[in-house]
């Protein structure tokens, strides 16, 4: 079932659009389902296809489009590393192994705390910053160096972000 | 209308069409995969990408509308050059496995591959895999690396299947077409994803394996399975039927074939055919020659009639016989002196019977769903029951009609519904009288108001109002309703000879029993054509009882079923692909067809068995060398059309008394409607043949002390059944939706009716 933090906030979201088109509300709905629980399991695309009056395939096709949907679990944290080429230009394949060894997983996996996610990422269009990060799709963090990462990471743990 | 040139060629076609529909129309191909007229426009193949003059680039001919003055080029360098590009990459990660894919033979990008591709490729790299999907048992997607991803099978399940069970997920090189976390395909139009895919991701499965399309000979059919009457066409390879695809006809199929049509002759060649005659003897069943078993039968009928009285006899067959089985079959019994004959077996209510002025039918053409603005539907499992009409409905409903129901369940039509009213089954009568009245008094609200407001208005009785036992007396209200809005009146119609079996006489005139009373009041002989009457008829309990207190059974069957337990005979006839003959659609449409294969084994055409039993019974006016000359004694010089009449007069509505106990509302389940439906193996592995379940409302369910999911025993006259309950609080109250015509629920009594449930 969908919360009602979910619900209110994809009610707000359908104001934006003609009554009869709800399903305009499918990715701002994706979006809040993964704020409040980190990832969207399938039978959350139920609820929303529900809510929306929408097919089930329908917002499975949306959600599976978009890269920064995550569609299992990637921890209570989600560090999007970019890739591309800029960035890989500018080291982020060292801050890659820094925080592959940091947090002891590999680039898609989840700390066994469920802490941590780690996954690669697409262009943020801030090559100025890079090598840089995403944390839960929301703050950027550029300018990556072992020591900035580890603070990221503190910052995390202490749960100041 | 515009003028445009294609190739130089003048053209002068509809503004507004685009540059592939005014090509197709003047003749001229234009290569495609995700195009089809049916469905939407994707553009996403790329693969019609034609020249135009002015335009910079190559422009897709599918979504590209044409202009005044348009000059289009379909064979310039500059649009082979693009036709080929695309085949290039369409090829890139297309398999070549062409010798061991299905499709292989009746390929589009095969065909497109040849016509347009280039000689080899210059990929050289690894093609992408894309693993295979169980989706159910009709439609195989082994091999999904062979996608091109056109989304046809998508947009079919969103537009005309009204149902997205597959979608296209991820993106890039990673889309792969999809159902949701696995589920199936459930969709009773499902096959024509089949057809649609114009590379074979998406194959028979039941087909899988069987011919090559080159093999196959050709045989134009009818559909039995339904009362639209679908064209379609028998595929055979060594006197077998292999496969069944649909014959474009807009007027009726358009171009799609409903499952029960698609894969019902799975159940055609199936262990239990008879296909030897048979007579019991000393309990026994011995096999012998046509001849005994014809002396047999006829002298079995003989002594009924001279001893016990010809009134004794009685002879039952379903909407599914042609009408010159038929035919043949009422005028044996008639010529042996006895009125008892009735095709109409699952039909509860007869007072309409002498007061009806023609044959029930469906009131006007099928494509006249397309035009209609209103549309009331009373009593109907539309979906289940007509698959493709619904479809066609589907699509009257985007372009604006307004549909109406009125019924005892509430199952998602899969299409915007305007009003709908759920009741029991025994408050249909009031219900309907009160939109009556208020349509009569020309309310402007609600489903009234919807109906009065409409120009083309059809009022339609489905199955379920058809087999009520107040049928007749909905009829009339009905006919009210249509009246009251200059409308058509109409039946659904339950199998696809429901009118022929009218215009063949196969009913009762004035002095005989109808399909009920022959079965209330026993007869001491039975003659059974195409019947399993614990399965075809409105009352299984009665149904089998009294066959079992007959003296003689004989039927006339493709299979050997229960009639094992209580038949003396039994004469291997011939299902509708074995032999020639007629039927009468819903709308009227009298279509005749030939056998696509020989009979099975010793098995014949029933016509020609009743042929027989006539001529040894010394029945006058049995002499027909063909089929065609039966069906001429009975439409020759006869307007069809003038003995189609809904028109009823003398039926009173009476305000419905209260009744008492939980209501049973029954439907026939979509793949239990026939003897050859319910043989079929991979329709009845579909969801849709999932064994019967019952379904009340919550509140009911807490009242016997059950939960959703709990098994109950169900008893109803002298039979009980135990099997698993659901709440629908769709449902009214007081009501059990309990489906017949299946083994698991034959040993109830009647479709309507009181039924108690308890806990098992």
């Amino acid at each position: 079932m969908l919360s009602q933090q979910v619900t209110t906030l994809i009610d707000k979201e359908l104001k934006k659009y003609p009554a009869n088109q709800r399903q305009s509300a499918v990715m701002a709905a994706l979006r809040f389902v993964q704020d409040e629980k980190s990832w969207i399991a399938t039978d959350d695309m139920v609820d929303i296809a529900n809510y929306l009056g929408m097919q089930q395939m329908a917002v499975y096709e949306v959600a599976t489009f978009y890269h920064m949907y995550n569609l299992k679990p990637m921890g209570k944290h989600t560090l999007t590393v970019c890739t591309n080429l800029s960035c890989t230009l500018c080291g982020s394949g060292d801050s890659v192994a820094y925080l592959e060894k940091k947090l002891g997983i590999k680039m898609g996996e989840v700390t066994a705390d469920g802490k941590f996610g780690l996954r690669e990422g697409e262009c943020m269009g801030a090559c100025i910053d890079a090598p840089l990060l995403t944390l839960n799709n929301k703050k950027m963090c550029g300018k990556l160096t072992n020591e900035k990462i580890d603070k990221i990471l503190a910052d995390l743990d202490g749960g100041k972000a | 209308m515009i003028n445009i040139e294609i190739d130089g060629k003048q053209i002068e076609t509809d503004n507004g069409s685009t540059v592939i529909e005014a090509a197709h129309k003047a003749g001229i191909a234009i290569p495609h995969f995700c195009y089809h007229k049916k469905l939407s426009i994707a553009a996403n193949c790329r693969m019609c990408l034609v020249q135009v003059e002015k335009a910079p680039k190559p422009l897709p001919a599918c979504a590209t509308p044409v202009t005044e003055g348009m000059k289009i080029f379909t064979h310039s360098d500059q649009a082979v050059k693009a036709q080929k590009g695309v085949m290039e990459f369409l090829l890139v990660n297309h398999p070549l496995d062409c010798p061991i894919c299905d499709q292989g033979g009746e390929c589009m990008l095969q065909d497109m591959s040849v016509g347009y591709g280039a000689g080899h490729s210059r990929y050289h790299e690894e093609k992408r895999v894309v693993l295979g999907k169980d989706i159910g048992p009709l439609v195989s997607a082994e091999e999904m690396s062979r996608c091109i991803s056109c989304t046809r099978c998508v947009r079919f399940g969103q537009e005309v299947g009204g149902q997205m069970e597959l979608g296209q997920a991820f993106r890039g090189e990673h889309a792969e077409i999809i159902s949701f976390v696995s589920s199936t395909v459930d969709s009773e139009l499902s096959g024509n994803m089949i057809d649609l895919c114009p590379v074979g991701a998406l194959t028979s499965k039941p087909f899988r394996y069987k011919a090559r399309s080159w093999e196959l000979s050709r045989r134009r059919s009818v559909s039995a399975h339904d009362s639209l009457g679908s064209s379609l066409a028998v595929h055979t390879k060594n006197n077998q039927v292999l496969r069944v695809l649909p014959i474009e006809n807009e007027a009726i199929n358009e171009c799609w074939l409903s499952d029960k049509d698609r894969f019902a002759y799975e159940g055609l060649n199936t262990p239990d055919r008879l296909t030897k005659p048979m007579i019991k003897q000393d309990g026994k069943w011995l096999e012998v020659e046509w001849q005994v078993a014809l002396e047999y039968a006829a002298n079995a009928l003989r002594h009924i009639a001279n001893g016990a009285g010809a009134e004794q006899l009685g002879a039952l067959t379903t909407g599914g016989s042609t009408l010159e089985e038929m035919y043949l079959l009422q005028k044996l019994v008639r010529g042996m002196g006895s009125d008892n004959v009735d095709f109409r077996l699952r039909q509860a209510d007869f007072s309409a019977d002498g007061k009806q002025q023609g044959a029930p039918w469906l009131g006007m053409a099928v494509a006249d769903f397309s035009r209609a603005d209103r549309l009331l539907i009373v009593g109907s499992f539309l979906r289940k029951d007509h698959p493709l009409l619904a479809a066609r409905i589907r699509q009257a409903v985007k372009k604006g009609l307004q549909v109406s129901v009125i019924h005892s369940v509430d199952d998602d039509l899969l299409m915007p519904v305007a009003h709908k009213t759920v009741v029991a089954p025994n408050a249909l009568v009031s219900t309907l009288a009160q939109l009556a009245q208020a349509v009569t008094a020309k309310q402007t609200e609600g489903m009234a108001g919807s109906l009065v407001s409409g120009e083309r208005v059809a009022v339609m009785l489905g199955n379920f109002a058809q087999q009520h036992p107040q049928a007749a007396q909905l009829h009339t209200l009905a006919q009210q309703i249509a009246s009251a809005t200059k409308g058509k009146l109409g039946f659904l119609g339950e199998a696809a000879n429901s009118v022929g079996g009218y215009l063949a006489q196969a009913k009762p005139s004035a002095t005989g029993l109808n399909a009920s009373s022959m079965l209330s009041n026993p007869r001491k002989a039975y003659v059974l054509l195409n019947v399993e009457p614990e399965l075809d008829c409105a009352n299984p309990q009665q149904a089998l009882a009294a066959m079992q207190g007959a003296d003689t059974v004989i039927a006339l069957t493709a299979y050997k079923h229960k009639a094992l337990d209580y038949a003396d005979v039994l004469l291997p006839i011939a299902p509708f692909t074995e032999t020639s003959g007629t039927f009468v659609s819903a709308e009227g449409r009298v279509q005749s067809f030939k056998g696509a294969v020989k009979p099975l084994g010793e098995a014949r055409p029933a016509w020609k068995v009743l042929r027989v039993l006539g001529n040894l019974l010394k029945v006058e006016g049995f002499e027909f060398d063909t089929s065609e000359a039966v069906r001429d004694e009975v439409l020759k010089g006869v307007d069809v059309a003038s003995n189609l009449n809904n028109t009823l007069a003398g039926v009173e509505v009476q305000a419905t008394s209260a009744a008492s106990g939980m209501q049973r509302v029954s439907e026939v389940p979509i793949y239990a409607t026939d003897a050859i439906v319910r043989r079929s193996a991979p329709l009845q592995a579909t969801a849709d043949a999932s064994t019967p379940q019952v379904w009340m409302h919550s509140e009911e369910l807490n009242n016997i002390g059950v939960k959703s999911g709990m098994n109950v025993k169900v008893m109803q006259g002298s039979g009980s059944v135990k099997l698993a309950c659901h709440a629908d609080d769709k449902l009214p109250k007081g009501v059990v939706r309990v489906a017949a015509g299946h083994p698991a629920t034959a040993a109830l009594g009647a479709m309507f009716g009181e039924i108690t449930v308890e806990r098992a």
